[in-house]
C-alpha cells in the first residue's frame, strides 16, 4: 500500500505515493534523484545521510518519507545559492576539509546547521556538535578549521552585508 | 627541474566543487534501465557443511527474477579468486577461494545464494526467503590452538591450518644475540581491524547479450586487477570488458583486490540479460569485507648494557582468514621492516600463516609497517627502562646515520635516503622536551599520570620495482601513463593509478603543469576506467605518486622531446640549439621569438612534418622504479591517564614526517592527520571482536566497532624536514600511510610511560579504559 506525500525538496514542491517502509534517504536519492545524500552504516551512527527537516538536522536512514509529508527538506544539492557556494561549503574547500568527500554533504549540513544554532562555536562546541558524523579520511583536523573558518566568515558577513546572507539554515 | 611554479605550491583541490555540493558520482549513485538489485544471502556460521539450499518461497516472492546458488554459477565463473604468489612464495596450502560457497561455508559472511529483485528492498525481503540447512562445525578462531596437533581445521579435509610457514633469515642471529647483554622479551596482539571505507564496497555490472560485453562499474583501488581476474574467471577477453571506478569513497586497502560480489554480480548480469546492481550494507561490510592485521607477534631483542641494539627474533602467527587474501601474504613485511630505523647485527624472523574461519585479512593502511613500528617501538622503549636509559638517546645512539644511506638492511632492502636524528630533534623541540620529564614527575607526585611516547618510523612504499615484485609476484608493479596534447595545446593524462580521495586529479595536473610548462587549468588527469586508461596497478602502498607521478613526468619529457624536433624544424635550426623554458620554445639566444606549446601542438597535426615523423603530440609510459622509496619520521604523543576510570586521554600529538619533495603540503598534511587518526583508533579503540566459542561477529555495526569521531581525536601539531629520494626524478616519497604507521607505537608508548609507576611494562591495543583499569587494579594488588 502506498502513500501520497508532498514534500518540498529544496524549495521544489513534489507529489508522490510511497510505501510507507521507505526511508526518507532512499526517497531523496532514488524517488527524487538527488543523489548527493549518502548512506554510510545501518544503525544511525555515520550521518553521512544528514539533511535539514523544517529547519533541523535528520538522520535521513532512521526517518520514514512519509513522516517528511507536508515538511521541507534541503540537501546538499540545494545549500548553494545558485552558482555561489554555501560558506560551509567554501570553506571545506578552502581547509581541505574532505578528501574522498563520502562523508562531506553530510557533514557540511550538521556544520551548518551547528552554525546556524551558535554562530561562534569553540573547538569543543564544534567537536561535540558534530560527533553525530563519522570521517574516515581527514582525522578531522581540517573538519574543525573548515567550521570555524565558516563560523567567522558568516559573521563577517552579517557585519557587513546583512542582505547578501545565504539562506539560513537551522536558525 | 628547473620549474616550480606548480610543484610544491598550496593548491585548493580541483575535485571539490563537485563534492561538496553532492555531484560526486559513487557508485550508488548510478542507476541503468532495467536494473535489477542484487541481495546476498550469508552465512550465519563461521564454519559449517551446507545440507541443501531451498530458494522456493524465494523465488515466488514479490518482484523477485531470479535467485542463484553455486550451481546455477558453475558453468560461468571458472577457478577462485587467486592469491598473489608474491611475498611468501612457498605458500603450503591456499584453499581455493570460489566466490560463492558450495558444500561448505568457511566465514561468516560468506556467500551462499544472490537474490536478484526489482529494488533493494524486495531483494532482501527475498534473501530472508532462502533457506538453508546447515550442518555446524567447530571454528577455528585462536591462531595458537589452530596449530596444535589435532586441532578442528578450517576447512573439511585439509591437513591442518599452516597456510604458510616461513623463515626469513636477515644475519646470524645466534652470533648477535650472544653479544647482547640483556634479552627482553614482548608479545604484542595486533587485533583485528575493519578498514572500513566510508562508502562500503558496491557495483553494477551490466551484460550486453548479443554484444556480448561487460560493462562493471565498481568502488575499487584497482579496475585494471578487477578486469584483469573478472574476465579470467567468466572466460571472457580483457578486451570484451571494461571496469570503470569514478568517485571512491575511501579504500584504506580494502578495495586493493577483486571481491566474490564483483563475480557474482557479473556472473548474474551475464546469467539474466539485465544489469545488476549491489551496495553492501554497513554490517555486510564489517562481516565481509577483508579485515586488516590480526596478527600475534613474539619477538626477543638483544642489548648492550651502552643500549646499542644487537639482535631482534620476531615469530609472527598472521591471521589469514577462511582463505588467503589476494595481498594478504604482504603483511609479512613486518619481519623485513622489523629492525625498523636501526642498526641490529642480525634480524630474524619466522611468520606463519593461519587459517582460520573469519574473513580473510589483506593489507589495511600501512599493511605490515604499523606492526613493525609498534613492535620495535615497543621494544627500544623496553630497552631503555631496563636499562635506565632515556627513550631519545637510545634511538639516537641506533639510527642509521644519515652518511650510512643508502642503506641496506639486514634482509638486503635498501633504504634510499634519512635523517632520523633531525625529525626526531624537530619533535623534541616542539614538544620542549626538557621540561617535559620535569612535570611529569611533578604530577605524579599529585597522582595524575602523564606519559609520553615517542615513535621514530620508517617504512618501505612505492610498490615497487620489478626486481622486487615480478620474480615472485608475475606482474611487475610498474605504472603506466598515457599523455595526448591536443591541437590547441591542452592536454590529458591517464593514469593506471586511481584516486580514491589522495587528490590525484590535482597534484597530478601540478606536475604535468610544471613539466609542460602549460597552465595548470588546461591539464585534465583520467583514471579508474580501464577504457581509457593504459593497463595499470592501482593505488595501495603510497604509490601512486613515486611510481605513477614519474610515470606522467616522464610521458611528459618525452612529449616534450619531441615537440623539441619538431620546433626545430619549424625555426629551421638544430635541434641542439632548442631551448625548452617553462612551456615556450626558441632558438639559443632568440627568447622573444618563441612558440608555446600549443602551437607546437597545432603544428603537429599538420602538414609539413619532418621527414619520418607522425602526427599528433602524445607519449605513453611504464615507469619502473629502481627502487622503493623510504618515508621516515618521529611521532611524540603525550597523554593523561585517569587512573581511577583507566580513561586515556591526548593531552598533544606532534608529527614531524619527512616525504623529500612534495607536491602539494596542503595534500599531504591531510594524508597525515587521517593517518593519524586510524593509528589512534587501533591503540585505543578499535578491534573486531568474535565469540571464541559459537565464533559469532560481536562487532557487526558502528554500535560496536567504534572508529573515533571529532570529540575523541586530538589536534596534530606537524612539521615536516625534507630529504629528497634518489630513487626517482622529483625525490619524492609517499605519505599516504605514514600517520597510521607511526601512531599506535607512539600512543601506546606514551601509555606505557603514564603507567610505568605502577609497574606495568606493556599495554595491550586498544588500550581501552576497562583495560587499563584491570591492569592498574592487578598492578596495585
Amino acid at each position: 500500500m502506498r502513500h501520497s506525500i508532498a514534500v518540498t525538496v529544496n524549495g521544489v514542491r513534489r507529489e508522490d505515493a510511497v510505501e510507507p517502509r521507505l526511508l526518507l534517504v532512499h526517497y531523496l536519492r532514488e524517488v527524487a534523484g538527488l543523489t548527493g545524500t549518502h548512506v554510510g552504516c545501518d544503525t544511525s551512527q555515520c550521518g553521512a545521510c544528514t539533511v535539514i527537516v523544517d529547519g533541523r538536522t535528520v538522520k535521513s536512514c532512521s526517518v520514514f518519507a512519509v513522516q517528511a509529508d507536508g515538511r521541507a527538506v534541503t540537501t546538499i544539492e540545494g545549500l548553494a545559492d545558485g552558482g555561489n557556494l554555501h560558506p560551509v561549503q567554501e570553506a571545506f574547500w578552502n581547509q581541505h576539509g574532505l578528501q574522498c568527500g563520502y562523508c562531506t554533504p553530510g557533514f557540511i549540513m550538521a556544520a551548518a546547521y551547528l552554525l546556524g544554532q551558535n554562530p561562534s562555536p569553540s573547538d569543543d562546541d564544534i567537536r561535540k556538535g558534530l560527533e553525530g558524523n563519522i570521517c574516515r579520511c581527514t582525522g578531522y583536523e581540517n573538519i574543525l578549521k573548515a567550521v570555524k573558518q565558516a563560523g567567522e566568515r558568516m559573521a563577517a558577513g552579517r557585519a557587513t552585508a546583512p542582505a547578501a546572507q545565504p539562506a539560513a539554515v537551522g536558525s | 627541474m628547473a620549474i616550480t611554479q606548480m610543484i610544491g605550491a598550496h593548491i585548493q583541490r580541483r575535485e571539490d566543487p563537485r563534492l561538496i555540493t553532492g555531484h560526486g558520482s559513487y557508485i550508488d549513485d548510478m542507476r541503468l534501465t532495467g536494473m535489477l538489485h542484487m541481495s546476498v544471502v550469508r552465512s550465519p556460521f563461521p564454519h559449517a557443511r551446507i545440507r541443501s539450499i531451498d530458494i522456493t518461497d524465494a523465488a515466488k516472492a514479490p518482484g523477485v527474477h531470479a535467485v542463484y546458488t553455486a550451481r546455477d554459477f558453475k558453468a560461468h565463473i571458472a577457478g577462485g579468486i587467486p592469491a598473489a604468489p608474491a611475498f611468501i612464495p612457498d605458500k603450503k596450502q591456499v584453499p581455493t577461494h570460489y566466490p560463492i560457497a558450495e558444500t561448505e561455508v568457511c566465514y561468516q559472511g560468506e556467500p551462499v545464494a544472490v537474490v536478484l529483485a526489482d529494488d533493494r528492498y524486495l531483494a532482501d525481503d527475498a534473501a530472508q526467503l532462502v533457506s538453508v540447512d546447515y550442518d555446524p562445525l567447530p571454528a577455528v578462531m585462536d591462531l595458537e590452538k589452530a596449530l596444535e596437533a589435532g586441532s578442528p581445521t578450517a576447512h573439511e579435509g585439509a591437513p591442518d591450518n599452516v597456510a604458510w610457514d616461513t623463515i626469513l633469515p636477515g644475519g646470524d642471529i645466534d652470533a648477535a644475540m650472544a653479544e647482547a647483554d640483556i634479552k627482553l622479551s614482548l608479545r604484542v596482539t595486533q587485533q583485528r581491524l575493519a578498514p572500513t571505507a566510508m562508502e562500503t564496497r558496491g557495483c553494477v555490472a551490466e551484460w550486453v547479450p548479443f554484444a556480448n560485453t561487460l560493462t562493471l562499474w565498481t568502488s575499487t583501488q584497482v579496475p585494471h586487477f578487477v578486469r584483469l581476474f573478472v574476465s579470467g574467471a567468466l572466460g571472457i577477453t580483457e578486451a570484451q570488458m571494461r571496469v570503470v571506478s569514478k568517485d571512491v569513497g575511501g579504500g584504506f586497502g580494502c578495495k586493493a583486490f577483486p571481491y566474490p560480489e564483483e563475480y557474482l554480480s557479473s556472473a548474474s548480469s551475464k546469467l539474466i540479460g539485465r544489469p545488476v546492481k549491489w551496495i553492501e550494507t554497513r554490517t555486510e561490510s564489517l562481516q565481509s569485507t577483508h579485515h586488516g592485521r590480526g596478527q600475534l607477534y613474539d619477538a626477543e631483542i638483544g642489548a648492550k648494557r651502552d643500549g646499542t641494539l644487537v639482535g631482534l627474533r620476531v615469530t609472527q602467527l598472521l591471521d589469514s582468514g577462511a582463505y588467503v587474501g589476494v595481498f594478504g601474504s604482504f603483511q609479512t613485511c613486518a619481519i623485513l621492516l622489523g629492525g625498523g630505523c636501526y642498526t641490529f647485527k642480525a634480524v630474524h624472523g619466522r611468520t606463519v600463516g593461519v587459517l582460520t574461519n573469519r574473513v580473510p585479512t589483506d593489507p589495511y593502511r600501512g599493511a605490515g609497517r604499523p606492526e613493525a613500528t609498534h613492535l620495535v617501538e615497543r621494544l627500544v622503549d623496553m630497552v631503555a627502562a631496563e636499562l635506565g636509559m632515556d627513550p631519545v638517546e637510545v634511538r639516537r645512539k641506533n639510527f642509521i646515520a644519515p652518511e650510512a644511506f643508502p642503506h641496506p638492511n639486514n634482509f638486503g632492502l635498501v633504504y634510499d635516503s634519512g635523517q632520523y636524528e633531525k625529525t626526531m630533534d624537530r619533535a623534541l623541540d616542539m614538544l620542549g622536551y626538557g621540561d617535559f620529564r620535569k612535570r611529569q614527575q611533578e604530577l605524579r607526585a599529585q597522582g595524575r599520570y602523564l606519559g609520553l611516547g615517542l615513535s621514530t618510523w620508517v617504512e618501505i612504499c612505492g610498490i615497487g620495482p620489478s626486481a622486487a615484485t615480478a620474480p615472485a609476484a608475475g606482474v611487475a608493479l610498474v605504472e603506466s601513463s598515457a599523455l595526448r596534447v591536443h591541437p590547441t595545446g591542452s592536454v590529458t593524462v591517464s593514469t593506471g593509478t586511481h584516486n580514491h580521495g589522495q587528490g590525484h586529479e590535482t597534484t597530478f595536473a601540478q606536475i604535468v603543469a610544471d613539466a609542460l610548462g602549460v597552465p595548470y587549468e588546461m591539464v585534465d588527469i583520467k583514471h579508474g576506467d580501464t577504457g581509457e586508461t593504459p593497463f595499470g596497478y592501482g593505488t595501495y602502498g603510497s604509490r601512486s605518486l613515486a611510481v605513477g607521478g614519474i610515470s606522467i613526468l616522464k610521458s611528459c619529457q618525452k612529449v616534450v622531446e619531441k615537440a623539441k624536433r619538431l620546433a626545430a624544424h619549424i625555426f629551421e635550426a638544430s635541434e641542439d640549439d632548442v631551448v625548452f623554458d617553462q612551456g615556450r620554445f626558441y632558438v639559443k639566444g632568440s627568447p622573444d621569438n618563441a612558440k608555446v606549446l600549443g602551437e607546437i601542438a597545432f603544428a603537429s597535426y599538420g602538414a609539413g612534418l619532418p621527414e619520418g615523423m607522425e602526427q599528433g603530440l602524445e607519449a605513453i609510459t611504464y615507469f619502473d622504479p629502481p627502487n622503493f622509496v623510504w618515508p621516515f619520521g618521529c611521532h611524540i604523543c603525550v597523554v593523561e591517564v585517569d587512573a581511577t576510570t583507566g580513561a586515556v586521554e591526548i593531552q598533544r600529538y606532534i608529527a614531524v614526517d619527512d616525504c623529500g619533495n612534495v607536491i602539494n603540503p596542503m595534500i599531504v598534511e591531510g594524508q597525515l592527520h587521517g593517518g593519524i587518526a586510524q593509528g589512534i583508533a587501533q591503540a585505543l579503540f578499535e578491534e573486531m571482536s568474535y565469540d571464541d566459542e559459537s565464533g559469532q561477529l560481536l562487532t557487526g555495526t558502528f554500535l560496536d566497532y567504534l572508529v573515533p569521531t571529532m570529540a575523541e581525536m586530538p589536534r596534530y601539531e606537524l612539521d615536516r624536514t625534507v630529504t629528497p629520494s634518489p630513487t626517482n626524478e622529483l625525490g619524492v616519497k609517499g605519505i599516504g600511510e605514514a600517520g597510521t604507521i607511526a601512531a599506535s607505537a607512539a600512543v601506546i608508548n606514551s601509555v606505557c610511560d603514564a603507567l610505568s609507576p605502577f609497574g606495568i611494562r606493556h599495554v595491550e591495543m586498544p588500550a581501552r579504559p576497562d583495560r587499563i583499569w584491570k591492569l592498574i587494579q592487578e598492578a596495585r594488588s
